[in-house]
């Protein structure tokens, strides 16, 4: 339950936080909030030799709404978002899914980039990202890049970030005039990782629907005509297609029923909620 | 560019509980041990060691924290306070912790120390709770004597008491 030796560096600007990454790669990692990644270095999961702490750059500490994206960045707590007094009125879905992401005492620590760089398959703000839409800001010396949620978040833990990138800031589109937006999850207990997450984004024509904690990453679907009129053979489906597997937690069949149950609840609700 | 320096020691100094502290700690340190090990300080306990019971929460800058998910490099500069902060001086319990003795928050005491550090600094956010709101928040740490029920009734307790003697200084 201790983590093995490594190099501590405070950086103050962006450049030299890639800088640092462009020259150890694989070997260094960022550190933000540290809620996920020094727990998995306390058990040795992750070993790295040098950890690069972001959290006094001060040009990654704006939440700011700009071209229709909310940019946050990467040295903004989850507790510093879910205070931003525009939180419920541009960002719907994130005020309704931000309680559930671990505790008060976790979310004062953990940010809102980190857990997106994490990419746990069953974390809220990935989720909420990709049923969104929204898109994960890349930087290393070689330059920036932007990618859609979809392309970035790969699979468990995993995804597109180089070795030599760290995620600058996420981008969550702000609410659609005449949108309604749901979230809910099941969890052991409260502030757990979700067995099952469900969010949606419920339009005039259509409702995109997305389900953590059963397949690898955030998967997200679309419900339009009479697959949403009667939502039960569509979801069906998609609870077969998310592939769940039986673990400690919940068998693949109980997180099917919950796909298909939350799932119904939830897209009622975010159509309901239409302004 | 420095090279990577695994061995060896960095500097810091913060501010624990209102008074300086200057070390030199391995970056592996956790907080939680440092407080412990190195200052020989009993104010914080460890459970888990991984985020998920709460015993080690302390304020960091104000904020509620796990110090076993902290490195004692990370304090440079900042303001520590533990469950030690609360009490005066002489050592007269403050009246959250006087409200626990009360209503039975604790038993054995393992997981006070953390809980107290959340409660108050919950409580300067939300000077009015309901129960379920009071209870959200516990839902960050562990607590396997009481039921939780007692330190409920504590928080809300302090919260009362905290409101009514405000509107009464008014
Ligand atoms: S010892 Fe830090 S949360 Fe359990
Ligand atoms: S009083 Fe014993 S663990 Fe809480």
């Amino acid at each position: 339950m201790k983590p093995s030796a490594f190099d501590y560096q405070r950086v103050a600007r962006v450049e030299e936080a890639i800088d640092l990454l462009a020259r150890h790669g694989e070997d260094a990692k960022i550190l933000a909030g540290g809620q996920s990644l020094v727990a998995m270095m306390n058990y040795r999961l992750v070993e790295p030799k040098l950890l690069i702490d972001i959290t006094g750059i001060e040009g990654l500490a704006s939440i700011e709404e700009k071209g229709g994206f909310v940019d946050v960045g990467a040295a903004v707590t989850q507790a510093r978002l879910m205070a931003w007094p525009a939180l419920a009125e541009r960002l719907p879905l994130l005020a309704k899914a931000m309680p559930h992401i671990g505790h008060f005492q976790t979310r004062s620590r953990g940010t809102v980039c980190g857990s997106i760089a994490h990419s746990d398959p069953s974390s809220e703000l990935p989720l909420v990202l990709a049923t969104l839409g929204g898109q994960v800001v890349l930087r290393s010396k070689r330059g920036s890049r932007t990618l859609a949620a979809d392309d970035f978040q790969t699979g468990p833990l995993s995804t597109a970030r180089e070795p030599d990138e760290m995620v600058v800031a996420v981008r969550f589109p702000v609410r659609q005039a005449g949108a309604g937006y749901a979230f809910d999850e099941v969890t052991q207990r409260q502030g757990d990782f979700a067995i099952c997450s469900v969010a949606a984004v419920a339009t005039a024509q259509e409702v995109r629907l997305g389900v953590g904690g059963v397949a690898g990453r955030p998967t997200v679907t679309r419900l339009s005509g009479a697959a949403l009129a009667n939502p039960d053979g569509a979801l069906n489906a998609f609870a077969w297609e998310l592939g769940g597997s039986d673990d400690i937690h919940a068998t693949a069949q109980y997180r099917r029923q919950l796909v298909r149950r939350i799932g119904r609840r939830i897209i009622e609700e975010a159509q309901s909620c239409r302004s | 560019m420095p090279e990577l320096k695994t061995i060896g020691r960095k500097s810091i100094s913060f501010v624990l509980n209102g008074k300086p502290v200057v070390a030199e700690v391995e970056p592996r340190m956790l907080l939680s041990d440092f407080l412990r090990q190195e200052l020989g300080r009993t104010d914080i306990h460890v459970g888990c060691e991984h985020g998920v019971c709460g015993a080690c929460t302390i304020r960091f800058d104000g904020r509620p924290a796990r110090s076993c998910l902290m490195f004692a490099v990370q304090a440079d500069g900042h303001r520590v306070d533990t469950v030690e902060s609360l009490a005066t001086q002489e050592g007269a319990l403050n009246d959250l912790q006087r409200a626990f003795r009360t209503h039975h928050g604790l038993q054995c005491g393992y997981c006070t120390p953390g809980i107290l550090m959340s409660a108050e600094a919950y409580l300067e956010g939300h000077p009015d709770p309901s129960e379920a709101e009071v209870r959200e928040m516990l839902s960050g740490h562990l607590c396997r004597c009481t039921g939780y029920v007692g330190m409920v009734r504590a928080i809300l307790a302090t919260a009362k008491a905290r409101k009514d003697g405000k509107a009464a200084a008014e």
